[in-house]
């Protein structure tokens, strides 16, 4: 599948709990390798219950492929819990370091100007570059990227999103 | 108490009265334990075995079969019986040695990660680290092995783990939070599924093996009578339906029966029970079911929508399903007539078929051998297969009449699977015959399990269709190939009967028709394994044939 392709398809946030001990990621990322499924980001970390991980998935798929994707995924014995977040309904973040080439004043400016405007930070500055740190979702760190794309990007590290239903 | 030692313990616990399996290194704290257990140890001849003889035990007494095997190439050695177990949801419990848990990860002397090469092919796989877990490892294994849909589960135990000497608790309860077998289906989808039964004009059962799992005989047998459907099965639910029952249409698929890959097309509603519309039973997924009501029964939520989007689905057991619309039905169905357009359309298709059958110029075919195999063997017999043209001759040319009684390698295809696995049904049901439909080429690769039947008397039959050729392969090089033959010939070797007696079983070679039956006669009354050795046409073809990549309607039939 092109790029283009998979932009055109809905976001879909799914959010797990996973049994936090080792060789769960393993079956996991096993499965979606087996069954070929494409995923855009997985994030895992601790939650408020030490035996239990969150585990969040974003994909860009069909309607029936996400289906199959759940329901594979509840076959897994480590997961405890899997859902596909209501986007509307959602708040989800998503952190990129990336370090920007800017190597006169006027550059660096820009660069620090687009910044402000995307509320993202400067971490670092070299003789050669800029290090910024966007939060947001994953729409608002492309868009953040696609302007400075024309400084030339030394590095980018996203994050993969994650995400938690809004409270009642 | 040793690690091992609880393994045993708990082992006994699960009610296991036999384990096959192969020592080593690093599982001889567990064979020691097993000087002292309440169970019988099988000592086979190669680990493949040792798990398709626990698949073919667990198949027919339909409760786990236990296999154990050392580290490293005696671990890896059972993962062609784990995956065969996999792909036909067998519940078999796979116990293997590992090195000391300080050694891995340092490419000790036979450590296989095994756990990473089991897991797409294992249901779960468990690695207790201290001695302590595993009565409540073990415990995990049965229940997840067994219920909901079942499959493999490995236990991977360090041997430091089964030498530790410690208290070791024994849990009565226990309970794994991210698992959670449906059982009980949706009472409104039943209603719902029952309705569109009863208002179609050209119902059709597409029973498969989850009936054969679930024990549903009955209850599938119940339904049908009450709406008078015809019932195919997939290969892998061949005998979830008596053969011979004026219903019965036979399995359908690649190489199903004409009559049943011809009605389904022309049904308007179809009740898939316990099957999974795999590739080789249906075809071309798109072109399957277009313009029928399809309603799919399965334990599987996972199988639902897979690879055929349904109209109404069902998740649960099969045989409570299954009871609960038989209930409905008897309220709500009008007993149909034997001679309604639907059913003369069924005796019209096997009349025609049955007279469109090709034949071979020779006294021995496979089609009359099986014929024979079946005049004489007792309904109750069981009957497995080996892979290949054997297999699909057994489907298309053997009835099985008492259901639950025939069991095969259908979803892997694994060749050599079909002896050991007779010797492991043979342990569940000493009282019956046990027959294993074989080729040459498969055969050949587990045929030292000849050693076990003898030496553990587990006599059982191998029924061998020798056609000196990796047949099927052969078949296919002939229809696709141009007949550029490569790697198919066995050249006469070895010889089956010598074989046979070598280990000390009897073997027979056969030419004619009543040499058949001479032999199998023979066979029948023998306490030790036999080897009939049946010569057939090399050229044997297995008809008829769904291409791959076409439907069902593109079936060749040969004749
Ligand atoms: C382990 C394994 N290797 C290869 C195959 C591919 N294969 C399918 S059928 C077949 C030929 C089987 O020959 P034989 O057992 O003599 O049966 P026949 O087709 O001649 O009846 C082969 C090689 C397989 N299914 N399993
Ligand atoms: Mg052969």
């Amino acid at each position: 599948m092109s790029s283009r392709e998979l932009k055109s398809k809905p976001l879909y946030i799914i959010s797990s709990l996973v049994e936090n001990k080792p060789g769960v990621l393993f079956r996991i990322t096993n499965l979606f390798r087996a069954r070929n499924f494409n995923i855009e980001s997985i994030t895992v970390g601790i939650t408020e219950k030490p035996d239990l991980s969150r585990m969040t998935i974003t994909t860009r798929i069909d309607e029936a492929i996400l289906d199959q994707l759940v329901k594979q995924l509840r076959k897994l014995i480590d997961i405890v819990e899997v859902e596909v977040l209501d986007i509307n309904n959602t708040v989800y973040r998503e952190l990129a370091l990336i370090k920007i080439r800017a190597k006169d004043f006027t550059n660096r400016n820009e660069i620090i100007n687009f910044a402000n405007v995307f509320r993202a930070n400067i971490l670092d500055i070299g003789k050669e570059s800029v290090t910024v740190e966007v939060i947001g979702t994953p729409d608002k760190i492309d868009a953040f990227k696609n302007l400075i794309i024309q400084y030339d990007i030394v590095e980018m590290a996203r994050t993969g999103v994650s995400a938690l239903q809004r409270g009642e | 108490m040793s690690g091992a030692k609880a393994l045993m313990n708990s082992l006994e616990k699960e009610g296991v009265d036999i384990v096959f399996g192969l020592p080593g290194g690093a599982n001889l704290p567990i064979y020691d334990a097993l000087v002292d257990a309440k169970f019988r140890h099988v000592l086979v001849r190669h680990e493949q075995s040792a798990a398709h003889m626990a698949d073919g035990y667990a198949r027919i007494k339909r409760k786990a079969g236990v296999c154990l095997a050392t580290s490293g190439p005696g671990a890896t050695n059972l993962i062609t019986g784990i995956a065969t177990a996999y792909a036909d949801s067998s519940p078999l419990i796979a116990i293997t040695g590992q090195v000391p848990l300080n050694m891995i990860g340092k490419d000790a002397f036979q450590e296989t990660d095994i756990i990473g090469v089991a897991n797409p092919c294992t249901k779960y796989a468990f690695q207790p680290r201290y001695a302590t877990e595993i009565p409540e490892v073990v415990k995990k294994s049965f229940y997840i092995a067994e219920s909901g849909r079942p499959g493999p589960v490995l236990i991977d135990i360090p041997k430091d783990v089964q030498q530790d000497v410690t208290e070791i608790p024994f849990p009565d309860l226990i309970k794994v939070r991210g698992y959670k077998p449906i059982v009980d289906p949706d009472l409104s989808n039943v209603g719902k599924a029952v309705e569109l039964l009863v208002s179609a004009q050209q119902p059709i059962i597409m029973a498969g093996g989850g009936v054969i799992l679930s024990g549903a005989f009955s209850e599938l047998q119940a339904v049908a009578e009450l709406i008078m459907a015809p019932v195919v099965t997939t290969f892998k639910g061949k005998g979830a339906f008596p053969e011979n029952h004026p219903l019965a249409m036979g399995p359908i698929g690649m190489h199903g029966h004409a009559e049943a890959n011809r009605i389904i097309l022309e049904a308007d509603c179809i009740l898939a029970v316990g099957a999974r519309f795999s590739d080789r039973s249906v075809g071309r997924f798109d072109e399957f079911g277009k313009g029928m009501n399809i309603i799919h029964l399965d334990i599987d939520p996972a199988e639902i929508g897979k690879n055929k989007s349904v109209d109404i689905a069902i998740v649960g057991d099969v045989k409570s399903a299954l009871r609960t619309m038989a209930k409905m039905l008897s309220k709500v169905a009008v007993k149909k007539n034997t001679e309604n357009p639907w059913l003369k359309r069924r005796r019209e298709l096997i009349d025609y078929f049955s007279q469109n059958i090709k034949d071979y110029p020779r006294e021995v075919t496979a089609r009359k051998a099986l014929k024979k195999l079946r005049e004489l063997l007792p309904a109750e017999s069981i009957v497995t297969t080996e892979v290949g043209q054997c297999q699909m001759w057994t489907s298309l040319h053997f009835d099985v009449i008492s259901p639950g009684t025939f069991f095969s390698s259908t979803g892997l295809g694994t060749m050599g699977f079909g002896f050991p696995a007779s010797i492991g049904a043979k342990a569940a049901r000493p009282d019956v015959h046990v027959v294993d439909v074989a080729g040459d080429g498969s055969f050949n690769m587990t045929e030292n399990s000849l050693a076990v039947s003898v030496l553990e008397n587990l006599p059982v039959i191998v029924f061998l269709l020798n056609n000196d050729m990796l047949g099927m392969v052969a078949q296919w090089q002939r229809t696709f190939y141009d007949r550029r033959y490569m790697g198919v010939h066995q050249k006469s070797c070895p010889d089956y009967v010598k074989i046979a007696e070598a280990y000390g079983a009897s073997g027979f070679s056969v030419q004619s028709m009543d040499e058949l039956e001479k032999a199998i006669k023979s066979a029948l009354k023998t306490e030790v394994a036999t080897v009939i050795d049946i010569r057939i046409d090399p050229e044997e073809d297995v008809y008829p044939f769904v291409a791959p990549g076409t439907g069902l309607k593109d079936m060749i039939t040969g004749a």
